[in-house]
């Protein structure tokens, strides 16, 4: 199997909230023959892009972890130009202002007159941003997934959820912006069965989970979850952590607006690769706040 | 908004700015209401997508006092369907911005804290990003 080493930006909540996340994906990615390498230094992506036209402060903290790689590429410490993200949100937004950079002659030079000042090299716009799940279709191809599952998913129903960022804007996004096939061909890969939610795409609530509005998160994580049971889901994998935490720890708040709620397990789609996989113990399932083991077990898979 | 509004220079001035500062082509938009259908948010809305864009266009100012446009999360979904091209997460995001700017906040920091054990950091700094000015 191909060997590579490929430059990787965790972003704050990987090391945070979501460490589970994280973990997994570096066990993955080892079966899978992939090392990746953190940048040395990096910093918040700002989580949300920034829209506005005028304001190019918010792209600066991006463009510097994209100074970074290249520093790391020109060191050859690195296979190729790809930055690897996972988290959703980081993906966007890096992936976002790289674009913008490379169109916006202002932007550039102002961006780069500042981290000069700031002591850091120009950024040449050379990095290439790419989501895990890219480098898990593109690079390594489902069929060689396969050959590394050793657990039979085959009982287990799984509903695939995208959200927001890792699908839009169109020029953005990984796969289709309505009809995204790349999670479902990983669960099919791996031996479970795909559940269609038609609430993949729908917007979880993003950062209304916090503040007065908290009621907005509940009824949306309420129809996502719902909607996948309806089809039949044992239970959801996203790539997300806001999603993630959003659809997980906030069902907890359903269930006290919604007494009969019934609590479904959500997985970073990385735990589902090391269930499958055979690393049960790097999946970090005992973070997630609805715990899978039970279903697992139920369903024979450990 | 039912009758006949007279368009002044003040109205005028008011789309211009929110096309400058959005950079999107308001005046495309010819009011199909795809954008509303595809919100996942227009249900608590106090005014649709499409009459943000209504009021953006013939320059009403009170679109700013809308909750609206603070409901906005920028998922994108209608800016991936809209058949003109309008990105209108980016026309939200001016109209916020237009208030942030002068130090109106949406959410006060002390509120958030709150009695929760963990949160992610990604939605702390997405709220402050999005909410604060």
């Amino acid at each position: 199997m191909i060997k590579m080493r490929l430059s990787y930006y965790p972003g704050c909540t990987l090391k945070q909230y979501a460490k589970n996340f994280e973990k997994s994906t570096l066990v993955t990615a080892e079966i899978l023959g992939i090392e990746l390498v953190e940048l040395p230094r990096w910093n918040c992506c700002g989580a949300v892009a920034s829209l506005t036209s005028d304001n190019l402060m918010y792209h600066i903290g991006a463009v510097r972890n994209l100074v970074r790689v290249e520093n790391m590429i020109f060191a050859g410490e690195i296979s190729d130009n790809r930055l690897v993200t996972l988290c959703s949100m980081c993906f966007n937004v890096l992936k976002r202002s790289n674009k913008r950079f490379r169109e916006d002659d202002d932007m550039r030079e102002r961006i780069n007159m500042y981290l000069e000042r700031d002591g850091e090299n120009r950024y040449g716009g050379g990095v290439e941003v790419v989501h895990f799940l890219e480098i898990l279709r593109d690079e390594i191809g489902f069929e060689n997934i396969k050959k590394k599952v050793v657990k039979n998913l085959g009982n287990l129903k799984i509903s695939p959820y995208y959200g927001c960022t890792l699908l839009r804007p169109r020029e953005i996004g990984i796969d289709d912006p309505e009809e995204p096939k790349i999670m479902e061909n990983l669960v099919t890969a791996l031996g479970g069965k795909v559940v269609e939610n038609p609430y993949k795409k729908f917007c979880c609530g993003n950062y209304y989970t916090l503040g007065k509005n908290k009621k907005i998160v509940v009824e949306r994580t309420r129809k996502i979850i719902e909607a996948a049971r309806k089809f039949g889901a044992d239970l959801i994998i996203t790539s997300c952590p806001l999603c993630q935490f959003n659809l997980d720890r906030r069902q907890e708040l359903v269930k006290e607006y919604y007494p009969k709620f019934k609590y479904m397990p959500v997985l970073y789609f990385t735990q589902l690769m090391a269930i499958a996989f055979g690393s049960i113990e790097e999946a970090g399932l005992e973070d997630n706040f609805v715990n899978p083991i039970d279903l697992l077990k139920d369903k024979g898979v450990i | 908004m039912v009758g006949v509004f007279k368009i002044k220079k003040k109205n005028n001035d008011f789309t211009a700015k929110v096309m400058e500062l959005s950079g999107e082509n308001i005046n495309l938009c010819e009011q199909c209401g795809i954008c509303t259908t595809s919100c996942p948010m227009a249900d608590d809305m106090d005014i649709t997508p499409s009459q943000i864009m209504h009021l953006v266009k013939i320059g009403d100012e009170s679109v700013l006092q809308t909750e609206a446009i603070w409901f906005c999360a920028s998922c994108y979904s209608c800016t991936v369907r809209c058949p003109r091209g309008i990105d209108l997460s980016k026309v939200t995001e001016a109209l916020r911005a237009m208030l942030l700017r002068k130090g109106i906040n949406k959410v006060e920091l002390e509120d958030i804290g709150e009695k929760e054990k963990e949160i992610p950091t990604i939605a702390l700094v997405s709220i402050s990003r999005k909410f604060t000015g």
